[in-house]
């Protein structure tokens, strides 16, 4: 080495400094890579995260239709400001006057039953009045036909409910939380945010449900696969692979497929039900549509989820150790417990989290073979979005729902890696 | 636990050596009995989703085809064999973007130095995570009219299901392909360079051979994720989409009609093809690796 | 979808286009219904003679009439109507009317005369209700129950409601419609009082608290083919549907299941189409539904299913079954055998306190 360059800074062979060098290329290293993952990563924005992104925006905007609700009744929402729902009072006469021009416009777009539909999500029995109204609102004359509290009253003596008035005056702006209210069974009442009578928190009920049934689903695969995990670890490879095929030939076969295999094993007239009463018995088993036939099912179609992992873990401990554990004198559950279990942990934390956290989502299964006591968040989200219509809370719903699925990923990640995740 | 019953073993170790294996044959009974049950119910001469007395005694007039006669269309109902039509536009076609796609990225995620290596990779296998329901609703707003602007429209159309089921096959073309180039050895690639090699020449005659199990793997994956779903297909899709699960869904909700059974049994039976497929080429990558005895 | 043209629909795309160049209809129409038999004597009734007619139309049909309303909301919000023509029940066609979702229409120019020359409007008479809905048939929903599972027959329709005397599962709509007229009729309120007294939330909660008695032991439904399924099976012992789908499985399938006409419910279902179709489709829709409701093709659905034509000059035309060659009037809701207590459904009521209902409905449901 020359002194000069003991001097100076380390050169490359095109004399830029080595560091310089090895910086560029570096980047030119990460370039390549972003460069490469690009396409996908962009696709997969526009395709699946601005989707989900701008349907959770939608459980805290406040429309009818299209449209906001200040746009839909402009004047109604200036004018009730004013009032004050505590008083107990209905409202004067210039919110009833706002809601004759209102509702006369509303009816002129047809937007009047949406505006119904919109507060009845609030204030149930709302809608009808709106309804009503519509038609006769729109032969008004705001001159001259007032005082306007009493055309109202005519149409409906709902319009003089306070409550309705309030429901209304609480969701004028542009952005609402009653659908996240909602979600947590919370009213918004004339006196405040309270927390709906306990047999009226079905989003609870629900919620808890399907935590408690994914959890006791977790817990059926873990008991039934751990054990078939380990036979097949131990098995020789030949064996091993062919009893794998049994293990993967159902994680390949279509859900729908599965499902519908186990609505046949399971009514009251199917297969196993048959089988039962040939055996002797008088008494058919009620095995479907309840919670028992989701437990069944569903342990089913997320068993191989659970063995996998597990398999690929205990495949990497060595035999020995549970022989060295006997042979120092540990009894066959002490060496189990004690030396072979601990091992396998990391495995039965990656099989129990992704089947719970796929446990969690289900829609199709419950749908199917759950009847009306095995139904999960999902169907409701499904019901609230595809048959009643309210997005706004299938919004909310969903949003708490993903929350809980994200935060179980962020544990999945940080205990096992996404990128450990096994397939077959 | 062993793999062979030493002969010196107590009658405690025998009981227990083979109740173990009882369980886990019952497991074993319990994961694909219900996949076998439907093959033989599927050839019923009924219209009956339970073994007739005819079936039972073997009696050949127990059984027909005629399940499969009306899957094809023989009683003039040809919605079945539509439905089987548009699985076969769609899948193929979201299949193709996903690995396309989905391989590019995963050799991208497996270069030395990847800024933000694991929220990537978080945020591409996200798909298979979030729940189908909320998916789909997003999808189907979204996809109506994506950024405001209606013209962009895909709801109700092929393309629409087609990126949709594209989307969610794609955490499974990142990780099988991820999982065959972390073993991948990059100074192939290097020592092609060298060899005055440009790169899409190492791409395709060194890199691509040797991952192409993983891609074709996650392929199949891909494919079969696009081929079983229906929550999106129900909402992003429209009528003129209908494909074979969305068929066979509606047919479960209302009435299990029989032809059920035949769907199923060919759905088992392109299963345990693409299962073989996969298997094979998993054995042979690992001989090739020599990880495996075969 | 029972038609061959869908499969020939791409080859016959060019020349279809060809031939419909001159007319300016498009050469696809998606038609939405309720599935089951219903939706095949449609198939069989209107689309399969109207296909005949005009070779390469590629018909595609759609089982989602159950959930019409929101889905057209949906589709009207996306800016993106993919159906074409949609069967409802009247109730759904006000609402929908209402939001302006559905098309107006001028049933004397836009539908067929009768035979005799009689205008539409006059033939179809007081089934035509609202703006926009175009009456198909007459039906009922009401009680299917098992022959042989059964130590005895129910008789009244609050035998749905003794689980002592008729012990097994029930399978009722997954809707407040009908289960909350029923519960107070068999609360004791009189028939007239019945709208009345659900107009109060007294009234809707001894609805309900009737219903509780019975909760345990029902199967909710979605589709009405749900039932006449779930009775096939064995699954329950008696359960409420349309009328025509109950016929289906006692004639057509030959169940051991017995008709509890008792109460049953009349209402009216029809077609709407959906607002803002372009032109091309809109052209082709409309030829459609001339076709389809005109005397002679109602009388013919009548034919396979035993719901009752809505026009007036249908009925004489009415016979029998087109496979079996069974008499279809003793099957029809309006057989005066049949109707000795019918109840008058009030879909206008219903359009008003739809969603008041549904929402505490579903509540209930799942407490």
């Amino acid at each position: 080495m020359s002194d000069a360059t003991l001097e100076g800074p380390v050169l490359s062979a095109d004399g830029k400094p080595l560091k310089q060098s090895l910086n560029q290329a570096l980047r030119k290293q990460k370039i390549r890579a972003l460069v490469l993952i690009a396409p996908l990563l962009v696709f997969v924005l526009v395709t699946f995260v601005a989707p989900i992104g701008s349907m959770l925006m939608r459980s805290v905007q406040n429309t009818a239709g299209t449209d906001y609700i200040p746009d839909l009744m402009p004047n109604v929402v200036a004018a009730i400001q004013a009032w004050d729902p505590s008083t107990g009072e209905a409202p004067p006469e210039e919110v009833y006057r706002a809601m004759a021009i209102d509702m006369a416009s509303a009816f002129e777009n047809k937007t009047h039953t949406q505006l119904g539909r919109r507060f009845n999500y609030e204030a149930p029995g709302i809608s009808s009045l709106f309804r009503k109204s519509g038609r006769p609102a729109s032969g008004w004359d705001i001159e001259t036909d007032g005082p306007f509290k009493e055309k109202f009253l005519d149409i409906d003596s709902g319009w003089g409910n306070v409550e309705y008035w309030a429901a209304i005056k609480a969701n004028s702006g542009y952005y609402t939380s009653s659908y996240f209210l909602a979600a947590f069974d919370a009213q918004r009442g004339v006196d405040g945010i309270s927390m709906k009578e306990p047999d009226q928190r079905i989003y609870q009920k629900l919620m808890l449900r399907t935590l408690g049934l994914s959890l006791l689903i977790t817990f059926c695969t873990l008991a039934l696969g751990y054990p078939v995990a380990w036979l097949l670890a131990d098995l020789p490879l030949r064996t091993s692979n062919l009893l794998l095929i049994l293990v993967l030939l159902p994680f390949w076969t279509s859900l729908l497929v599965r499902t519908s295999a186990w609505k046949i094993l399971l009514q009251e007239q199917g297969v196993i039900n048959n089988f039962w009463i040939a055996l002797g018995f008088t008494e058919r088993l009620s095995l479907i549509n309840n919670q028992l036939g989701v437990i069944i099912a569903m342990t089913h179609i997320l068993l191989p989820f659970m063995i996998l992992p597990l398999y690929s873990v205990m495949k990497t401990i060595p035999p020995s150790y549970l022989r060295a554990a006997k042979s120092l004198g540990a009894s066959n559950w002490t060496a189990f417990w004690r030396v072979y279990f601990p091992q396998t942990t990391a495995g039965i934390g990656a099989g129990a989290l992704l089947v719970f956290i796929l446990a969690v989502g289900y829609f199709i299964t419950p749908e199917l073979v759950g009847g009306a006591d095995g139904t999960f968040i999902s169907n409701r989200i499904y019901f609230q979005f595809a048959v009643s219509g309210n997005w706004g809370l299938a919004a909310a719903l969903g949003t708490l729902m993903l929350v809980v699925i994200l935060i179980l990923y962020y544990v999945y990640d940080k205990l096992v890696g996404v990128d450990n995740v096994k397939l077959g | 636990m062993a793999s062979k019953l030493p002969p010196y073993a107590t009658t405690g170790q025998r009981i227990w050596f083979y109740s173990f294996r009882v369980l886990c044959g019952l497991v074993f009974f319990y994961l694909i009995f219900p996949i076998l049950i439907i093959i033989p119910l599927s050839f019923n001469a009924e219209n009956f989703f339970t073994f007739t007395p005819a079936m039972l005694r073997l009696d050949p007039e127990g059984y027909s085809l005629k399940h499969y006669e009306d899957f094809l269309g023989a009683n003039g109902d040809y919605s079945w064999l539509q439905a089987f039509t548009n699985s076969l536009i769609i899948a193929p076609l979201a299949t193709l973007l996903a690995v396309s796609l989905g391989t590019l990225a995963a050799i991208g995620l497996t270069q030395p130095h990847v800024p933000f290596r694991k929220q990537i990779t978080a945020l591409l296998i996200s798909p298979m995570i979030v729940p189908l329901i909320i998916t789909s609703a997003g999808m189907f707003f979204f996809y109506s009219r994506p950024f405001g602007i209606s013209e962009l429209g895909i709801q109700g159309t092929y393309a629409g299901v087609v990126l949709a089921h594209a989307a969610l096959g794609i955490p499974f073309v990142i990780i099988t392909v991820t999982a065959t180039l972390s073993s991948f050895d990059t100074s192939l690639t290097r020592a092609a360079a060298n060899m005055g090699a440009d790169p899409l020449t190492t791409f395709f005659r060194v890199q691509m051979p040797l991952i192409l199990p993983g891609v074709i793997s996650g392929g199949l994956f891909a494919f079969i994720t696009s081929f079983d779903e229906v929550v999106v297909v129900l909402l992003v899709g429209s009528a003129g989409q209908k494909t074979l699960p969305w068929q066979m869904f509606i047919g479960l909700r209302e009435q299990i009609s029989p032809t059920i059974l035949a769907v199923a049994t060919i759905l088992v039976v392109i299963s345990i093809a693409l299962l073989t497929t996969v298997e094979l080429l998993r054995r042979r990558s690992e001989r090739l690796r020599g990880m495996s005895p075969g | 979808m029972k038609l061959k043209t869908t499969l020939m629909a791409t080859g016959a795309t060019l020349i279809a286009a060809a031939a419909l160049a001159q007319t300016n209809m498009a050469d696809s129409m998606t038609v939405v219904s309720w599935g089951g038999a219903y939706q095949n004597s449609q198939v069989k009734a209107y689309i399969e003679p109207y296909v005949a007619n005009n070779p390469g139309l590629n018909v595609i049909t759609d089982e989602s009439s159950a959930d019409a309303v929101t889905k057209l909301r949906a589709m009207s919000e996306a800016g993106n109507i993919t159906w074409d023509i949609v069967d409802v029940v009247a109730a759904d066609g006000l609402r929908l009317c209402d939001e302006g979702l559905a098309m107006e229409i001028d049933p004397d120019t836009m539908l067929a005369d009768a035979p005799d020359g009689t205008p539409a409007s006059e033939d179809f008479g007081n089934t035509l209700v609202g703006d926009c809905f175009i009456p198909q048939i007459v039906f009922s929903t009401t009680f299917g129950y098992r022959t042989d599972l059964l130590s005895e027959a129910p008789t009244t329709v609050c035998d749905v409601f003794d689980t002592e005397k008729f012990p097994g599962k029930r399978s009722l709509e997954k809707r407040p419609i009908g289960n909350l007229e029923w519960a107070l009729i068999c609360d004791g309120v009189g028939i007239d009082d019945v709208y009345e007294t659900l107009e109060t939330q007294e009234g809707v909660d001894r609805a309900l608290a009737k219903l509780d008695t019975i909760k345990d032991d029902v199967i909710w439904w979605s589709a009405g083919a749900e039932t006449p399924q779930l009775l096939a099976d064995g699954e329950v012992v008696m359960g409420s549907t349309y009328n025509g789908r109950l016929f289906s499985a006692i004639v057509e399938q030959n169940q051991p299941i017995g008709m509890l006409w008792d109460w049953q419910m009349f209402d009216l279902d029809g077609w709407i189409i959906p607002a803002g179709l372009p032109e091309d489709r809109l052209a082709r829709v409309l030829d459609f539904v001339k076709f389809a409701t005109d005397t002679q093709r109602l009388a013919d659905q009548a034919a396979y299913i035993s719901y009752g034509p809505a026009r007036a000059s249908s009925a004489p035309l009415v016979g029998k079954h087109a496979e079996l060659g069974v008499e279809m009037a003793p099957h029809m809701p309006t057989d005066p055998a049949n109707a000795v207590n019918t109840f008058l459904f009030n879909f206008e009521w219903w359009a008003s306190y739809r969603d008041d209902l549904d929402a505490q409905f579903q509540a209930w449901l799942l407490q």
